[in-house]
């Protein structure tokens, strides 16, 4: 899994039918260091996260794995809404630190 | 499966139902030398094991299958505590980081 930050949400009226009533996110991939990347994803969402949650999102076939994901074409999905995380003993990132 | 090194711990309180308990940590995957090899990840620790820990992972959907429930979003996890990875490049070991002679 890699970590993000929620900076938005897509809209889109046209689509495939089976991902209709997905709520979609758009996540801009963060590195372990909490340094944003160019990187940017569109992932489903499992667990009402919302704008400017640092979440964790899992891709490929593991996406599919869940009960509003499964059997249908989502290739990313939105699975735990990080509090904090430390590498090496020290504190990267804290959510309640402001 | 590759190798990696585990290098710091991860807490998230809200998770996909069937996911609680399980414990999340950053991974380094590292080469047969036990130098970095591509971007650090979370993984699902099946295993028990720590910072510093030299440690083997599974990725894609055969991951879900380390854990608890095996129905779940998860796409890396940490299925074994490696006491030694002999190759070309020498012996890698689990304690003193030491890349010793074959």
């Amino acid at each position: 899994m890699l970590i993000g930050k929620v900076v938005g949400s897509v809209v889109a009226t046209r689509k495939d039918e089976k991902i209709s009533g997905s709520k979609l996110l758009v996540v801009q991939v963060h590195d372990a260091h909490n340094a944003p990347t160019s990187q940017y994803v569109v992932a489903a969402d499992s667990v009402q996260a919302g704008p400017g949650d640092m979440v964790l999102y899992a891709t490929g076939s593991s996406a599919r794995q869940t009960e509003l994901t499964e059997g249908r074409p989502i290739d990313a999905v939105v699975m735990a809404v990080v509090d904090s995380w430390d590498l090496g003993g020290e504190n990267v990132y804290e959510k309640w630190a402001q | 499966m590759y190798l990696a090194r585990v290098t710091g711990r991860l807490v998230a309180s809200v998770r996909y139902p069937g996911l609680e308990g399980v414990a999340l940590q950053w991974i380094q995957p590292v080469d047969e030398a036990g130098e970095p090899m591509g971007a650090q990840l979370v993984a699902c620790a099946a295993i028990r094991c720590g910072p510093g820990d030299l440690v083997q992972f599974v990725d894609g959907r055969e991951a879900a299958l380390a854990c608890p429930e095996t129905f779940v979003p998860v796409d890396a996890a940490v299925v074994g505590f490696v006491e030694e990875a002999a190759s070309h490049a020498g012996v890698l070991r689990q304690r003193g980081l030491e890349r010793g002679a074959r």
